[in-house]
């Protein structure tokens, strides 16, 4: 077998006014040397990819609430049923909020509590490396990552948080540098501090934070390449 | 039907009676109403430049490095073998100020396809903003509106903005300034043209329909003053991000198939100035039906049309024969796509409507509006200014409350408030985020990388434009230096007051003079720029106010350097020497209350070898950390590098300058200084460098601690904690906005 044929076959998904497409292919073509195509939203099937991305930006602008238009676009119940089958779906950013309208994630995503877009690097910790997407990670470990978005204040009702937690589905949590979840660290008053969650299946993750954007360390960290390794681990482990 | 021309239209069209005549002349007969309308948008300063074109003749077109465009919406320079960045800085004040989220928005838009008009892909964009004072309610609401309209336009684009510039001053209280400008890559050898050419090739309007948005936007709301009861709303636009986020994507997929013959933007004047300059520029004419262009709404008349300044569409000349694979790439995007035309060979500018011809002009008469050369006048306030005598300054005895004071004045402040607004990191290449000298951008597939910044300084170009201008090239260069680039072109946005006063023109003319000879003197050509006259409100002009984005290259993107300390133990070096400059200082301002004085004076020959100095050092990884002295002096530098770098420093101000009075051997500003942070082992190097050059270096001190300590003949003049300076400077601005 050659190296080529053991990794994840990935698919990102583009949509009028997705805008972090192109960085997600180039941390993944160009940084991992993976194979990945793009998906046009008006495609219906997804056979042939192992990993579908749905990345960052404004989905038919957003001007509506982030994601709600995006959810009944042509591919998406392709990615539903993808999903169902067990395939693997990342959210990133855009991607997140659309996976929450879908029903594909739990939850809701509410204006930032500052009420402003918010562009920076900060920290998230690990919270369950029981994950395609985090596996290669340390439990605990805290990873240094940007966020760029105006709509990332996670909620979900007491019961549903409940149950999450229960079933391990929060995979990052902002927090300090030294990796503590504190209300300082929470930079859109998330519930929780919560920056990422995962399906009960554990098939599907949604992250604000954007990995693509520090996969090389010259943009000032490259904690992102975990997730691209946890994913690319998966599939030696299972061929 | 031929309606009699009175003198009341073309006045309301923002025409002299003057200007009518020659209308007159250069047709030969009285124009129709849809042709009088063209020729006032076409003529008027915001498009045509009837009154600043003779004086932008001086300005250099070639440098150093290849500029391989020519008479383009855009300009750029070679930074990679076979690639061009192109890069334009625009103006969008009077919009701005009308209505500030849409005036801004619209702004970005504009200049954005400025850029992907010409085949390049935008990636990156400025924000250089003026207002009044921030505890004024109406320029903190400007302000806001401003930004929160960059953020929304910028962002939804995935266009990332990593600079600006802050200035806010009772002088841009009635008409703020907000400028943008915008880079994009290209391969040099695919720059799209305007020319249409090509007799019988398609004419086709593809992005948003047509309204009744901006129409006069250019001759009325750009071209003339702002009155307090002006009801101007109505000429602003209304921005529409995802369809312009759309059209780059199309306007870029249609390229590759090679089928388009020239692409331009419809900014200023819209289906007006697209049909005649492509036609004038190709020299050809142009046959267009009204009725074919998509519009928002019934019954326009013809002049609403051709003067619509709708945003997000642009006017495309492709090959006879494959429209159709043309417009099949803007349905797939959901865009319009219309041939409304096609090109001809008798030079005329042919419009109809319903197939009647409501006008019919040569293109290149429309195109090629008349000069005016406009007397100039040194004004009364000038050399009052310039005999000015700080002797009599009183010397505050507390440099530590002043330099607290001075970090917490929003003009020196940290900007972290805007810039966290804006993403700019999206498109993976910001490799020196936002907030010191230059932004650096990596160029994916080159070893090569740029740097980029943009700059102004109002108050020295009051006080001295010729001098003012060129203080604020050279700090632009210093700021690239410092980041490791190499300067290599420049756009000017040139905001200046009322033409027509001979006062005003003559600060336009001696900025303008100033700017030529200093870009001459660093060989850097002047790829692109925009002219922004009439900013002036009821109570007066605003400074002249010339700001200038400067793009360097860095040879290699990995060698590039940041302003903040990095270690402690490492040494600080000054670059360059400190003299009695407080002339039109921050500090002056800030502290004494004065707009007055000389501006700083400005050695270009010195000004070179301290740029050449830093550069080879950044360049061979001496330098832990490179930072420009600017507003605010050393003392505000020093603490700059101490807050980045979250570390204390101890320095002593050098021996040599005792003629100098303390004041300005903090806070003065005179130019051509660069501090330095390197590794005790390089700072020989860095010597022999300086040396080898002629600039002058000093050591000052070291890093390290919790404070900033800066000692005078023996004797400590500045102490504080980094922390606490910190927590002053990063809450300026959120305090003043948020309450």
């Amino acid at each position: 077998m050659t190296a080529t044929a053991g990794k994840l076959r990935f698919g990102i998904v583009v949509f009028p006014g997705s805008n972090c497409e192109a960085d997600t292919w180039h941390a993944i073509h160009d940084e991992m040397d993976a194979p990945v195509e793009y998906v046009w939203h008006e495609e219906t099937n997804l056979d042939g990819y192992d990993c579908v991305i749905l990345p960052g930006g404004f989905s038919y602008g957003d001007y509506l609430r982030t994601g709600a238009v995006a959810r009944f676009s042509p591919v998406m119940g392709a990615v539903q049923e993808f999903a169902a089958k067990g395939g693997l779906v990342l959210g990133i950013c855009n991607g997140f909020q659309i996976l929450l309208e879908a029903g594909l994630l739990p939850g809701a995503m509410l204006r930032n509590a500052g009420q402003k877009f918010v562009c920076r690097y900060l920290h998230v910790r690990v919270e369950t490396t029981d994950t395609p997407f985090t596996r290669e990670m340390t439990k605990g470990a805290v990873l240094r990552i940007p966020i760029a978005h105006g709509e990332g204040n996670y909620y979900a009702d007491p019961d549903m948080l409940a149950e999450m937690k229960e079933h391990d589905q929060i995979v990052f949590r902002y927090c300090t540098a030294e990796g503590e979840s504190t209300p300082e660290a929470n930079p859109n008053g998330s519930l929780d501090n919560i920056a990422g969650v995962c399906n009960r299946d554990r098939n599907v993750l949604g992250m604000m934070p954007h990995p693509e954007r520090c996969t090389d360390p010259i943009l000032g960290s490259a904690d992102g390449r975990l997730v691209w390794e946890s994913l690319l681990e998966v599939s030696r482990g299972d061929s | 039907m031929r309606m009699a021309i009175e003198p009341r239209m073309w006045r309301e069209l923002g025409l002299s009676d003057e200007e009518y005549q020659r209308i007159v002349e250069a047709i030969g007969r009285d124009p129709t109403p849809t042709e009088l309308a063209m020729f006032s948008v076409e003529w008027s300063e915001h498009c045509g430049y009837p009154r600043s074109r003779p004086l932008l003749a001086l300005l250099p077109k070639e440098g150093k490095y290849t500029s391989p465009v020519e008479g383009g919406d855009a300009g750029g320079i070679e930074a990679a073998p076979g690639l061009t960045v192109l890069f334009k800085m625009e103006s969008h004040n009077h919009p701005s100020q009308v209505e500030p989220f849409q005036g801004a928005a619209t702004g970005v838009g504009g200049i954005i396809r400025d850029i992907f008009t010409m085949g390049a892909r935008p990636i990156a964009v400025l924000d250089p903003l003026r207002f009044g004072e921030l505890d004024q309610p109406m320029a903190r609401y400007l302000f806001n509106g401003v930004v929160k309209g960059i953020a929304f336009y910028g962002n939804c684009l995935g266009i990332p903005t990593v600079g600006g510039e802050l200035q806010f001053d009772d002088a841009y209280r009635g008409n703020c300034l907000v400028n943008v400008m915008a880079l994009g890559v290209v391969r040099t050898d695919k720059i799209v043209s305007g020319r249409g050419t090509g007799v019988g090739n398609p004419v086709i309007i593809v992005g948003n329909s047509t309204g009744r948005d901006g129409i006069g936007g250019a001759s009325i709301l750009a071209s003339h003053e702002l009155a307090e009861d002006d009801e101007k709303r109505p000429t602003v636009q209304i921005g529409d991000p995802f369809t312009e986020k759309c059209l780059i994507e199309a306007c870029l997929e249609a390229l590759e198939t090679g089928a388009i013959v020239a692409m331009k933007d419809m900014g200023a004047a819209g289906i007006t100035c697209t049909t005649c300059e492509m036609s004038a520029a190709g020299g050809c004419g142009m046959d267009v039906e009204l009725q074919k262009v998509p519009r928002r709404e019934p019954g326009m008349e013809p002049w609403e049309i051709l003067m619509s300044e709708s945003q997000e569409r642009m006017l495309l000349v492709a090959q006879k024969g494959k429209e159709d694979e043309v417009l099949g790439i803007f349905r797939k995007w959901g865009l319009n796509a219309v041939v409304i035309g096609q090109l001809t060979g008798d030079g005329l500018l042919r419009v109809r409507d319903n197939g009647e011809v409501v006008a019919e002009v040569e293109a290149k008469k429309l195109a090629e509006p008349p000069v005016y050369h406009l007397p100039a006048e040194e004004p009364a306030y000038y050399r009052a200014c310039q005999a000015w005598d700080p002797s009599g300054l009183p010397t505050p005895k507390d440099m530590t409350a002043v330099l607290r004071d001075l970090l917490s004045s929003p003009n020196l402040a940290s900007p972290e408030w805007v810039y966290r607004q804006y993403d700019h990191m999206v498109q993976t290449n910001t490799v020196v985020l936002p907030g010191g000298d230059a932004a650096v951008l990596r160029l994916k597939g080159y070893r090569q990388g740029i740097g980029v910044t943009a700059d102004g300084n109002g108050r020295y170009c009051y006080l001295d434009p010729y001098l003012g201008t060129q203080l604020v090239l050279a700090e632009a260069c210093r700021n690239l230096v410092c980041v490791g680039a190499d300067p290599a072109g420049v756009t000017d946005c040139l905001n200046f007051g009322n033409p027509e006063k001979p006062d005003r023109f003559w600060q336009f003319k001696r900025s303008v003079e100033g700017l030529a000879d200093a870009c001459r003197f660093f060989e850097l050509p002047v790829v692109s720029g925009n002219v922004s006259f009439y900013n002036e409100a009821a109570d007066g002009a605003i400074y002249p106010t010339p700001v200038l984005g400067v793009v360097g290259v860095l040879e290699d993107v990995r060698r590039h350097c940041t302003a903040g300390f990095k270690r402690s133990g490492d040494v600080i070096l000054l670059l360059g020497k400190t003299r009695d400059d407080l002339g039109g200082t921050e500090y002056l301002k800030h502290v004494h209350g004065l707009v007055t004085g000389r501006p700083p004076a400005l050695d270009l020959d010195l000004e070179r070898r301290v740029q050449r100095t830093c550069l080879e050092a950044v360049r061979a990884g001496l330098c832990a950390s490179a930072h420009d002295c600017s507003s605010g002096g050393l003392a505000v530098a020093l603490a700059e590098c101490c807050m980045w770098g979250d570390t204390g420093a101890r320095v002593t101000l050098p021996a040599g300058e005792t003629e100098v009075r303390l004041d300005a051997r903090l806070f003065g500003e005179s130019p051509s200084r660069i501090l330095i942070s390197a590794a005790p082992d390089n700072a020989e190097k860095i010597r022999e460098i300086a040396g080898r050059h002629g600039a002058p270096l000093e050591l000052l001190g070291a890093v390290g601690g919790d404070s900033l300590t800066v000692l005078a003949d023996g004797e400590p003049v500045i102490a504080a904690p980094v922390a606490e300076l910190k927590k002053l400077w990063r809450s300026a601005i959120p305090r003043l906005m948020e309450g």
